[in-house]
């Protein structure tokens, strides 16, 4: 994609790099912001944080439209954020508010919003890749030139259903992306335990489907290999495979102790696998960005997200006939 | 008027709404048969030709063949429905489900629910259940009870050509998940059946003999039973309804009340095993709801706590007969 920016060679224009900064930002400060309202006894349930992958979910979602497809897992949040949810709305939901983004009848493991095409987070590992393929078909059938991506992680890649959904969408030829976010761990137990081949890429080539592997801190690198993959859809050649190589700045869930981690290793992490400050890095080394201008972006996500939590506190909660309200379109 | 099959009707009405609707379309293993193979085309039309002839007039893209892939198929059936297609699936066995039943009661089913009515799923999802064929303990399942448990799905059963018509009609016009279980037994069972179409809507029992002594409900090939004991009891002057639900979810309760209301006498059939089955759920339904009408103790006559056996004379013993029918109806009516 060629610069606006004259004088630089960045492989996207100002504006994009810029965009792209927002979503990243806005999750990560989403995500920071959810531990402190759980903590402070303001979400119900539990909530699996995004936090350190955020590359990975804006790389590939800066290339799709709304008229694209996108499934998640548990840890949605930050899909929800790339594919164009909207932050308001989504905090509404997951404090279980009836404004919410699903009426408050979802929460942080099932926001969907159909009109940006985030067909929904997931609570089954797995669950989602099937769904994807379908809505590959759709757009396959219709002729749209949409693709859907299949967002999964390491753990979800040892799933059965994933790899029926990866073998049909090779078999009917179907613009599906599987972007596996390899986070080093399902739960509690390591990748390098639960992946017998120790390699997500290589068995989703064996199905038959180009396969890359990339650097899940990298941004511009997820951003160009799913390019790549969009095209591929987009013009008739059928799916793709991408495995992202990432860490969980996390546990498993908030809270989790993560006492399956050797001390440290999260702070190593911190400063080695971050898609953040990678970014912030190579945008001003280049001098592709000013750090004003992320600064800008950084206190105007603050508003927002303030403002968000302040009126999902005063949104009003599900009223009791709501309890019966869609289950059917009709009974 | 023709007389035709349930086999017949099936394919019929499916290509009916595949004319009028191009968002509908077919997909599951073998529903053309024959792809990537070197001899015929549309060799099998589904496992029991149902759909012969299909693929030739709705070209592959619409009749989709599938690896053997359950929970991939019937997974993405759901994925096309909630971005804008009407997918009908067939699963072949219903003994099937349970390789791929989380993309059924986890996903598709909850779509609407769960995401705050902006989404749906307009799936059907055609299965064959029940015993008799001698297909032993994993091809002859009813299934329906765990089906109709689960809020979000609508289960249809019909137990002949004409209904199987008009509710085959109403679930692909269903926004709604709806699983159609046909009986294997039935597949050749005729009647009468209009070439145009008709719909039979959901939760409307069909009462297939009327009388006021005695009340039987009976579920898809059940009901031939049930009929042919009550015609049987009916030359003795016991005079019975018999009443077939059709659809097990919803459920037209205010039917098996009513009869029951006059009758005071209820047995309910059903081939599922007995625990949990529709018999023990409408039997609860009347004692919760009408008991006050009740003359007499409730008796199901079901199969038994068993996976369906293989040996011909075991199968026989497995599946309620017309004698156990009229031996809970003569039951019902001792003083």
């Amino acid at each position: 994609m060629a610069s606006k920016n004259s004088k630089s060679n960045a492989p996207m224009s100002e504006a994009e790099m810029l965009a792209s900064y927002r979503v990243m930002k806005t999750i990560r400060e989403f995500e920071w912001r959810m531990i402190k309202e759980f903590e402070a006894g303001n979400i119900p349930g539990f909530i699996h944080s995004y936090d350190g992958q955020e590359a990975i979910a804006t790389g590939v979602c800066r290339n799709l439209t709304d008229s694209d497809f996108i499934g998640s897992t548990h840890r949605g949040h930050g899909h929800c954020i790339a594919k164009g949810c909207a932050v308001p709305d989504m905090m509404k939901e997951i404090m279980a508010r009836s404004t919410g983004l699903c009426n408050g009848k979802g929460g942080s493991m099932h926001i969907a919003d159909f009109s940006k095409g985030m067909l929904g987070a997931n609570a089954i590992v797995g669950g989602a890749p099937p769904l994807c393929v379908g809505a590959a078909l759709t757009a396959k059938s219709k002729n749209t030139g949409a693709v859907s991506v299949s967002f999964t992680g390491d753990g979800a890649s040892n799933q059965g259903t994933v790899f029926e959904s990866m073998n049909l969408a090779v078999v009917l030829q179907l613009p599906a992306i599987f972007v596996y976010e390899n986070n080093g761990y399902g739960e509690a137990t390591s990748a390098a335990y639960a992946v017998g081949s120790k390699d997500i890429a290589g068995r989703a080539a064996a199905f038959g489907m180009p396969a890359v592997k990339v650097d899940g801190a990298d941004f511009f690198a997820v951003h160009a290999v799913a390019k790549e993959a969009v095209d591929r859809g987009r013009n008739g050649g059928g799916p793709t495979a991408i495995e992202a190589s990432i860490t969980r700045f996390g546990g498993h869930f908030v809270g989790d102790p993560q006492l399956y981690r050797v001390d440290g290793e999260v702070e190593t992490y911190r400063e080695e696998l971050n898609c953040l400050k990678n970014f912030i890095d190579r945008v001003c080394t280049e001098k592709w960005l000013t750090l004003k201008s992320l600064k800008i972006i950084d206190s105007e996500i603050l508003k927002l997200l303030d403002a968000a939590v302040i009126g999902a506190l005063a949104a009003p909660h599900p009223k009791p006939e709501d309890l019966f309200e869609n289950v059917y379109k009709s009974y | 008027m023709p007389i035709k099959t349930i086999r017949e009707v099936i394919g019929e009405t499916l290509s009916a709404e595949m004319r009028r609707d191009h968002d509908v379309f077919l997909m599951g293993e073998d529903v053309a048969g024959g792809a990537g193979c070197s001899g015929e085309d549309d060799a099998f039309g589904g496992a029991f030709g149902t759909y012969k002839g299909m693929v030739g007039e709705f070209g592959r893209g619409r009749v989709i063949d599938t690896p053997i892939s359950e929970s991939a198929f019937i997974g993405a059936a759901g994925g096309a429905a909630a971005t804008g297609m009407r997918p009908v699936v067939d699963l072949m066995f219903v003994d099937f489900i349970g390789v791929c039943f989380d993309q059924i009661f986890n996903q598709m089913a909850k779509f609407r629910y769960m995401f705050g009515g902006k989404s749906e799923a307009p799936v059907v999802i055609l299965a064959m259940v029940g015993a008799g064929l001698r297909a032993g303990a994993q091809h002859s399942q009813m299934l329906h009870p765990m089906l109709t448990a689960v809020p979000g799905l609508k289960v249809v059963m019909p137990s002949n050509a004409y209904d199987t018509k008009g509710l085959l009609t109403s679930a692909i016009r269903d926004n709604d998940p709806v699983i159609v279980l046909l009986h294997k037994l039935l597949f050749e069972a005729s009647c009468e059946v209009p070439d145009e179409d008709y719909q039979i809507p959901f939760g409307e029992a069909a009462f297939t003999r009327q009388g006021n002594d005695v009340t039987i409900v009976a579920l898809s090939s059940m009901v031939h039973k049930a009929n042919a004991v009550a015609d049987k009891l009916a030359a003795q002057g016991i005079a019975a309804d018999v009443i077939d639900p059709r659809t097990t979810s919803p459920l037209d309760e205010e039917a098996i009340l009513e009869s029951v209301e006059v009758s005071g006498r209820l047995v309910v059939v059903d081939e599922a095993n007995e625990r949990c089955s529709l018999a023990a759920d409408i039997s609860s339904l009347v004692a919760d709801r009408g008991f006050s009408s009740l003359r007499s103790g409730i008796k199901k006559v079901t199969a038994p706590h068993t996976p369906v056996p293989f040996a011909p004379v075991l199968e026989d013993q497995y599946i309620p007969s017309e004698a156990d029918i009229e031996a809970a109806v003569m039951a019902v009516l001792k003083p």
